[in-house]
């Protein structure tokens, strides 16, 4: 059982949660990831392993609920549990000094982001980070980024904060800038984001790493049902990833097999809104 | 009761039928199928053997289960004598009893399989078992062993683990059993099925095991949350049984495709997370009239009546070889005829072919045939030229085996791997990090319940004498 120790909403369904789990925060390395399950009879997901305070014995989880399981996760007030928690599952990201280095992240993935840019930072990179989300209410942890970053670069689609338009804007303009050209990028958030991401730093030739999130069962390489395409191989994002190469990765196929379960998916979301709305009615 | 019959009223009685859920009533739930034997029935198959002295059986089961001297326990209605010899040679008889693949093991050496039927041991040892678990107050008390102050951390939770940490704790040393799932059991839970082997069967076990002391930590992943060094640090000795692993993929177009799935992830989802089991399961699971499995083991029988119980109206075997070939256990490739699947032979699968939306829609295959036998002895599987058919399938699973894990082994550089990965350790499960011990899947590759357990056993026995030095 693994106790919450703090869960406050940053933005609309995107939480921040803190959790006791001391071996994992020992162990922990950026980039790595949790199964987590409620409880008994409940899905097994994977989330980003945030953040961690080995001293204290805590992990910082950043959920948005999107669905079924994340929002009853999202839902367990503090000083409740969480029946299963394992981890670190997955490779830590491999960070060197670079030089100049974009980090860019969207919805989510900003918050998947956050320990890539704390270890890239401490290991001497100058970072400019680019964050967008869909309007000002769902940019997350700007502050937080900004504080790491020698740059912090926003992006609203309504422009309603920073620059109007996509996370690619502004990279690109970096890219075509020999004084401001990245020499790696990491990017993490929706897979259409990814392929952009990818696909503009294609051609220059600038190494870029992405965070990949197929749909994950076991999370330890078991049951094969997390592989995704990379080159001519087929690798298991729990245990080769979650990150890759961006300009190997078939993110087309990604996208299609996130697909699988729409349905099924669906049906449970309606039915556990009616089981709440019930509740909420009595 | 006494079990005096002469030879020859003995081999006049006939080899007993296991009772059965009717096969189109089982085809649609996850009820065991096996019932178990009455108490008439046991008795009488226990009188059809012969007593030998030879004790040819005894040779042929991995463990060396002391068969005669249970079923002349049974013979006599002895029953918590039987459960008795039992337990000391076999830490999960209820197991064995019903997942061994009896007819090439005990049963294949039993003198009476030469002219008729062998004496069913397997069916014997599942009903001395179950006996023994309804009954706990009639078993002879085991004496609580002396602490030896000693501790050892076991990884993984299937049977070779499982066993272990039963022997260790029964001498007297402390055990922690580490495991990466939220559950217990290893391919026990997540891999065989309820209408196998109930769920039940592995809860007691385990309550068995915390009876006797031994700690079990769930949603710990040795190599990631803690390493082997680490337990190294901490316990005196450490057994390592964290099992196969990694699905071998087909590597054949479409894999990738929606619908496809390998047999741990399908079976996972099944009877790990209950998917398609309850209603209202949280795991989702897909559900197709067509469902084409390719292989011919325990793992493809398992999902291909998996598949058709989810409702598959077609749930199809494919495989490259001949029913004779086919490494699944008899029983189960003739529960699974009863179910109504079928066996598609010597056809090889080419391709998996997709909707336009990336769907799975039929299974590209190509007919073979047997030419001369090869190193193994069997007959080799040739394609016939020019014979592609398309099998239309909404899933398709790939049951043709797994690979070595790597998890732990990659944070374990001492640890000396064969060249597919597995962990190399001797006879007594002795590796080459010493105090470090392995045995089951992770060293032998996918092999069977009994030799994971026979591992386990003898690396306890080892264990306990490095402990002593
Ligand atoms: C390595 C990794 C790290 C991740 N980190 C985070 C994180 O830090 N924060 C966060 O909010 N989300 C993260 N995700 C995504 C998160 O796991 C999914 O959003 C979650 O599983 C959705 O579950 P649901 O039942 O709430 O929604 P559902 O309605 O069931 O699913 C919504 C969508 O989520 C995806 N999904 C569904 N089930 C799974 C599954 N078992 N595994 C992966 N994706 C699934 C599918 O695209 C699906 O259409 C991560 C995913 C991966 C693979
Ligand atoms: C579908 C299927 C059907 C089968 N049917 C039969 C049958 O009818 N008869 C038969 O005899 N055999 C059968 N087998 C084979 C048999 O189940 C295996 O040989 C046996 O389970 C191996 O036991 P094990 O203890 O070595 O490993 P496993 O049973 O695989 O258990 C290993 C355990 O270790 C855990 N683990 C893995 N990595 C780690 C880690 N890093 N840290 C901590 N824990 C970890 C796993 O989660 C698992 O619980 C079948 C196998 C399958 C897949
Ligand atoms: S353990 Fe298996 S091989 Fe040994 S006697 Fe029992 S059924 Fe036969
Ligand atoms: S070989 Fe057969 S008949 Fe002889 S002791 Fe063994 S089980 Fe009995
Ligand atoms: S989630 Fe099962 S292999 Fe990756
Ligand atoms: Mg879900």
């Amino acid at each position: 059982m693994f106790e919450v120790v703090s869960n406050e909403i940053l933005a609309e369904n995107l939480h921040k949660m803190v959790l006791v789990a001391p071996r994992i925060a020992k162990a922990r390395k950026a980039g790595q990831f949790v199964m987590v399950r409620l409880a008994q009879g409940e899905e097994r997901i994977p989330l980003t392993i945030g953040d961690a305070d080995p001293a204290a014995g805590t992990i910082t989880l950043f959920i948005q609920a999107i669905g079924a399981s994340t929002r009853k996760i999202v839902s367990t007030p503090v000083g409740g549990f969480i029946r299963d928690v394992a981890g670190p599952l997955g490779k830590e990201t491999h960070i060197t000094n670079w030089g100049r280095v974009v980090c860019v992240g969207g919805g989510v993935g900003t918050a998947v982001l956050f320990p890539l840019v704390k270890a890239l930072a401490e290991a001497g990179n100058e970072i400019t980070t680019i964050i967008g989300g869909r309007s000002e209410r769902y940019v997350i942890l700007a502050d937080e980024l900004g504080a790491l970053s020698k740059n912090l670069l926003i992006t609203t689609e309504d422009g309603s904060l920073g620059y109007k338009g996509f996370v690619t804007g502004p990279l690109s303009e970096m890219i075509a800038d020999p004084a401001r050209a990245p020499q790696a990028v990491f990017a993490v958030g929706p897979v259409p984001m990814m392929k952009a991401v990818a696909n503009l730093t294609r051609e220059p030739g600038i190494e870029t790493i992405v965070s990949l999130n197929p749909i994950m069962i076991d999370g330890t390489g078991m049951c094969g049902g997390c592989r995704v395409q990379v080159g001519s191989e087929t690798k298991f994002a729990c245990v080769d990833g979650p990150e890759f190469d961006a300009h190997l990765v078939d993110f087309d196929g990604l996208s299609d097999r996130l697909t699988s379960y729409r349905k099924e998916e669906a049906a449970r979301h309606a039915a556990e809104g009616c089981k709440l709305a019930k509740e909420v009615a009595k | 009761m006494s079990n005096d019959l002469s030879p020859k009223e003995r081999m006049a009685i006939d080899r007993v039928h296991m009772p059965e859920l009717p096969a189109d009533e089982r085809s649609t739930n996850f009820e065991e199928v096996n019932l178990g034997l009455s108490a008439d029935q046991a008795l009488s198959e226990a009188q059809r053997c012969l007593q030998c002295k030879t004790r040819n059986c005894v040779a042929g089961c991995p463990v060396g289960v002391s068969i005669p001297e249970f079923i002349d326990a049974l013979a006599c209605d002895d029953l918590p004598k039987a459960a008795k010899i039992l337990r000391g040679d076999n830490a999960l008889p209820a197991v064995c009893g019903r997942v061994c693949p009896q007819e090439t093991q005990c049963e294949a050496l039993c003198v009476r399989g030469k002219k008729g039927d062998a004496v069913a041991i397997g069916y014997l040892e599942r009903y001395v078992a179950d006996w023994a678990m309804l009954h706990p107050d009639r078993l002879l008390k085991e004496a609580k062993p002396e602490a030896t102050g000693k501790s050892v951390a076991v990884v993984g939770c299937g049977p070779a683990g499982l066993t272990a940490a039963g022997e260790l704790a029964r001498m007297g040393h402390q055990v922690t059993i580490f495991e990466a799932l939220h559950d217990t059991g290893g391919v026990l839970r997540y891999g065989i099925p309820e209408f196998r082997l109930p769920k039940e069967i592995i809860d007691r076990e385990v309550a068995v095991l915390a009876e006797l002391g031994v700690t079990i930590e769930c949603n710990v992943i040795i190599g990631k949350t803690l390493t082997v060094a680490e337990l190294s640090e901490d316990y005196d000795a450490v057994f390592i049984a964290n099992g196969a692993g990694l699905p071998t993929m087909l590597n054949i177009p479409g894999e990738n495709l929606k619908g496809v799935y390998a047999a741990n992830e399908f079976l996972t989802r099944v009877n790990l997370m209950e998917a398609g089991r309850r209603e209202d399961s949280a795991t989702p699971i897909l559900q197709r009239d067509e469902v084409a499995v390719i292989g011919g083991g325990n793992t493809a029988m398992d999902c291909v009546r998996t598949a058709r119980r989810l409702g598959a109206k077609r749930a199809m075997i494919i495989y490259r070889r001949g029913e004779a070939e086919m490494p699944a256990r008899i029983e189960e490739i003739k529960h699974a005829k009863e179910e109504g699947v079928e066996f598609i032979m010597l056809t090889a699968p080419l391709a998996i072919v997709g909707t336009e939306d990336g769907w799975v829609s039929a299974l590209r295959c190509q007919k073979m045939e047997l030419g001369p036998a090869d190193d193994s002895g069997r007959r080799r599987p040739q394609p016939v030229a020019d014979s592609e058919f398309d099998i239309p399938a909404g899933i398709v699973i790939n049951a043709v085996g797994t690979n070595a894990n790597p998890l732990l082994t990659a944070t374990a550089p001492d640890l000396k791997l064969n060249k597919w990965g597995n962990v190399v350790a001797d006879e007594e499960g002795q590796t080459s990090i010493p105090g470090v011990f392995a045995g089951g899947d992770i060293v032998r590759g996918g092999a069977t319940v009994i030799l994971a357990m026979g591992d386990g056993k003898r690396a306890a026995a080892a264990i306990d004498q490095y402990l002593k030095r």
